[in-house]
């Protein structure tokens, strides 16, 4: 942090009523922050949390709405800052001209309304800031079609509204917070490249969803389709709305053989009537409860998938570090996947878990599993001689190469005597790679499990106290 | 339960971040990416309330059929006195209400113009002092199923166009025009002003109607539909109707009144905006049968005064959302700039309001140069206006875009979640009383007329849904 000679400058600007998606300005900030003699460079929507961040770095501040545009930039001199704000300017052009197709009588759609009545359509992504997000779904109900609400931070209210609508429209509605769906193939949001097969997944749980089809593709089992149902759909509010007509609907489907439903335990009122339904259905169906101390873990739904396929359960590859000089004493869970976290907990037992991929951490910025910042941060601050567990998942939509930046920090922490342990959750087929990126981590310094079960039991077993592991299978 | 999206691979629509659009390209699947933006500020909560009201899709279906369905008739001329029942002493005027003390240059000297017009003053000054006495009784056209272009001032003695919605049975009326340069809509009361108002009260005005008697009724909807394909965007060009409505006539003029025929016509002939009036009549005859459907978030009004820009929405009854009037940008007249321009004035944007003027730009590639555009400019706007409309009128068709209905009936929800307001094509009066026009152009409403509202929708649909 130190800047030569001279004071740093410190450049802030607020530009009203511009918009950007959070990770395209990430995309500039990290371009400023690349240039000589720039120290700092935040882009963002002026949200709470932004402001928040750059209060922090001591940047003064104007007022500002979220629906601004935050710009601060801590420069080693004036003419730096210049430069500095003539490459955001470029920046900023180049990302409004990415979503502005066609010629100048053509112009884009402004609303999914419009989008749906301007181009025939199957489905539609929404991922717009969750305070918006209902009219965009709203619109895709009306319009006749099923549609995935990536974002988060949508009211409940709205979320039952939308899923009634859905019922009358006979569409469905997944999520919101739904992190993954396939479709035919065809990955919506943070999805793992599957291979074609009978498996057909109803989820209340993305990154659940995601660890059990990625050790089943291992396997050499493929699924039919991936819907996911967000993570209150079976509240006592919502009523597992979604979850039904998930279920009814790949029961109806000729390429679905198997139905696996991967679900936190649903609330009383939605328990009986989701039971009743999976006693109805045509098709064999297997159910994984999340999130219940001594219930079974996702690697061991992945088994029992297997089982019931008549398929063999294979030995789940790692990667070990060479043996820990000494015992850890404390554990530290570092995660990106939400359902992957409280699995982890919950076999652990004891530790410090966080999941950066909860509401509070994504108002305003990426995912952690685009944006690892926060968890570098986390990783860095790990003391000597303890335990560090995290999730890497791999996909389209996620990092396209998350070794880049994470097996440093691994490499940094293992260098000063922290136990790195991570799951890799991915697929051989996935842009990243599979293998290499294990092999990426485990050059680092890091144990590599693809079951998260078996890197929580791992790390655990890496503590000084740890006592025989009595969670699990 | 089948669900079609799992039959084949799929096409996908998103809104939001680039980046999960990205890896759908990344997989080769087709999709068509939404250029989102946030609504406009402080519109979230108000908007989830309004958009997740049942009766919403439905009440907009009726209230946007009811607007393209209307069947408007030219079916006659008639004093205002009579029509409107309108008292000596009451003048009609354009926009919301207003009162004197808020009136700006051009309305007040319209008013001044129709009190010396109906002999209520012997001269301006007298006028004037009446005025800010209250001794005249103003009221808004609207509130009379009446619409008027720049000032829209009505007084009992001038006659009017009745339009006859053969659809839905409504009727509404229009004033006269009197052509451009000096006149009362745009504030002038001088001599010349005044002289043509009694000549069209006394000649022009029986003459039509006689007229009307043999020829009418003269299908409106038909002859706007012709004019939209002959370059009229029928706000501020009138170019083709005005022939239209001249072919029509003229024989009738000639045989309903051969001595005042020759006359007659050349009035009509010599103002290029002579249908505008029977036009706006035509508007708002079919915005009011799209009016007070429980529920509908569809503008039936958008008018201005001179001071405000207000509007009315078909689920909110007769209440008014207002916001300043913005003065307007285009191409002003000999040496008049934009400092001698009044802000927005008049119920023109009823043609707006209805499907034309702005939202018809593409069909009227000759205007373009008002606003210092390009064919482009006009195209774009156009399609622009489908964003926040929520039908395509199936009658009133834009050759350019192979056909397509022009875009109709203005939704509250989606200028407040787009940010994009309403094209208007406008006229521009002169500041000072008196002054008369001074140029002509583009003016977008105020948005806090329309996030005002969404707010009173919100606030109805909470009172109805609970």
């Amino acid at each position: 942090m130190s800047t030569g000679d001279g004071p740093a400058v410190d450049l802030v600007l607020i530009r009203a009523g511009v918009y950007h998606d959070s990770v395209g300005l990430m995309g500039v900030s990290r371009a400023l922050a690349a240039l000589d003699g720039v120290e700092v460079a935040i882009v963002a929507m002026a949200t709470e949390l932004n402001l928040g961040l750059a209060g922090e770095l001591g940047f003064t501040l104007p007022e500002a709405r979220p629906a601004d545009l935050l710009i601060a930039i801590r420069a080693c001199d004036a003419a730096t800052a210049d430069a500095a704000t003539g490459e955001l300017d470029r920046r900023l052009t180049a990302l409004a001209g990415r979503t502005a197709g066609g010629g100048p009588a053509e112009a884009p759609p402004r609303t999914t309304g419009a989008a749906a009545r301007a181009h025939p359509a199957d489905v539609v992504l929404v991922s717009v800031p969750g305070e918006h997000a209902f009219a965009e779904a709203l619109d895709a109900v009306e319009a006749g079609l099923s549609v995935m609400v990536f974002s988060d931070n949508v009211p409940v209210a709205q979320e039952i509204v939308l899923k009634e609508r859905a019922r009358l429209r006979d569409v469905l509605v997944m999520g919101p917070d739904c992190g993954t769906a396939v479709i035919g193939g065809t990955g919506l949001g943070f999805a793992n490249v599957l291979r074609p097969g009978p498996v057909g997944v109803v989820a209340a749980s993305g990154t659940g969803a995601q660890q059990v089809t990625s050790l089943l593709d291992l396997a050499g089992a493929g699924v039919s389709h991936v819907l996911g149902v967000g993570g209150r759909d079976l509240s006592a509010a919502v009523g597992g709305l979604s979850t039904l007509r998930a279920l009814a609907a790949l029961d109806a489907d000729p390429a679905t053989e198997l139905i696996v439903l991967i679900s936190k335990p649903p609330a009383p009122e939605a328990a009986d009537t989701v039971q009743r339904t999976l006693t109805t259905l045509a098709t064999p169906a297997i159910t994984a409860l999340l999130d219940v101390p001594g219930a079974s873990d996702l690697t061991a739904a992945a088994e029992a998938v297997l089982r019931a396929l008549g398929l063999a359960v294979p030995r789940w590859p790692s990667w070990l570090a060479p043996a820990a000089r000494r015992r850890g004493s404390a554990l530290w869970g570092i995660y990106s996947g939400g359902t992957l976290c409280v699995e982890a907990s919950i076999i652990a037992g004891r530790g410090t878990f966080t999941d950066y991929g909860d509401d509070a951490y994504t108002r305003g910025r990426p995912h952690p599993m685009i944006d690892p910042a926060l968890r570098l941060e986390a990783l860095a601050k790990v003391p000597e001689g303890d335990v560090a567990l995290l999730d890497v998942v791999l996909g389209h939509g996620a990092d396209p190469d998350p070794a880049v930046t994470l097996a440093p920090a691994v490499a940094d922490a293992t260098g000063r005597g922290v136990a790195v342990v991570v799951a890799l959750v991915g697929t051989e087929g996935d842009p990243q790679g599979l293998h290499r990126q294990a092999k990426a981590f485990h050059s680092a310094g890091a144990s590599v499990f693809v079951s998260n079960a078996h890197a929580a039991r791992h790390a655990v077993a890496l503590l000084g106290d740890a006592p025989e592991s009595g969670v699990g299978t | 339960m089948t669900l079609s999206m799992l039959q084949g691979e799929p096409t996908v629509i998103t809104v939001g971040a680039g980046l999960l659009g990205e890896a759908l390209d990344a997989q080769a699947v087709p999709r068509v990416d939404v250029a989102w933006r946030p609504p406009l500020p402080g519109t979230e909560e108000a908007l989830a309330t309004v958009l997740a009201d049942p009766r919403r899709v439905r009440a907009n279906e009726v209230a946007a059929g009811r607007l393209v369905s209307a069947r408007p008739q030219l079916v006659g001329v008639r004093p205002a006195r009579e029509a409107l029942d309108l008292p000596p002493g009451t003048f009609l005027h354009a926009g919301p209400p207003i009162e004197w003390e808020r009136a700006s240059g051009p309305m007040r000297g319209a008013l001044i113009g129709a009190m010396l017009l109906e002999g209520l003053a012997a001269d301006p000054e007298e006028a004037e002092r009446r005025l800010a006495a209250g001794e005249a009784r103003l009221d808004s056209c609207h509130h009379h199923r009446t619409v008027g272009p720049m000032a829209g001032v009505v007084s009992p003695s001038m006659w009017v166009f009745e339009v006859r919605d053969a659809e839905h049975g409504g009727t509404a009326y229009c004033s006269l025009n009197e052509g451009l340069g000096k006149v009362l809509r745009y504030g002038a009361y001088g001599e010349e002003v005044l002289t043509r108002l009694r000549w069209m009260g006394e000649v022009l005005g029986p003459v039509l109607a006689a007229t009307l008697d043999r020829a009418g009724p003269l299908d409106l909807r038909a002859l706007a539909t012709q004019a939209l394909q002959m370059g009229d965007e029928l706000h501020n060009r009138n170019r083709a109707a005005t022939s239209l409505l001249v072919r029509e006539l003229a024989p009738a003029v000639v045989e309903a009144a051969p001595t005042h025929a020759a006359e007659v016509l050349r009035f009509v002939n010599g103002n290029d905006h002579f249908y505008l009036n029977a036009g706006m009549a035509a508007c708002k005859v079919g915005a009011d049968a799209a009016r007070d459907v429980p529920g509908s978030t569809m503008v039936v009004a958008m008018a201005r005064n001179g001071t405000d820009f207000g509007i009315q929405v078909s689920g909110l009854g007769d209440r008014w959302f207002t916001g300043p009037s913005g003065v307007p940008d285009g191409l002003y007249l000999g040496a008049y700039g934009p400092q001698d321009a009044n802000p927005d004035i008049g119920d023109s944007t009823i043609t707006e309001t209805a499907g034309l003027g702005g939202f018809a730009m593409a069909a009227a590639p000759a205007i373009v140069r008002f606003v210092g555009g390009d064919v482009a400019d006009a195209v774009a706007a156009t399609r622009s206006m489908y964003e926040i409309t929520l039908a395509e009128h199936p009658a009133y068709q834009i050759p350019a875009l192979g056909f397509r209905g022009t875009p109709v009936g203005v939704d509250v929800t989606l200028v407040a979640r787009t940010g994009l307001l309403p094209v208007v094509n406008t006229g521009i009066a002169g500041r000072l009383a008196g002054t008369g026009q001074v140029g002509a152009g583009l003016v977008s409403p105020p948005a806090s007329a329309f996030t005002a509202a969404l707010e009173a929708l919100a606030g109805e649909s909470r009172a109805q849904i609970g």
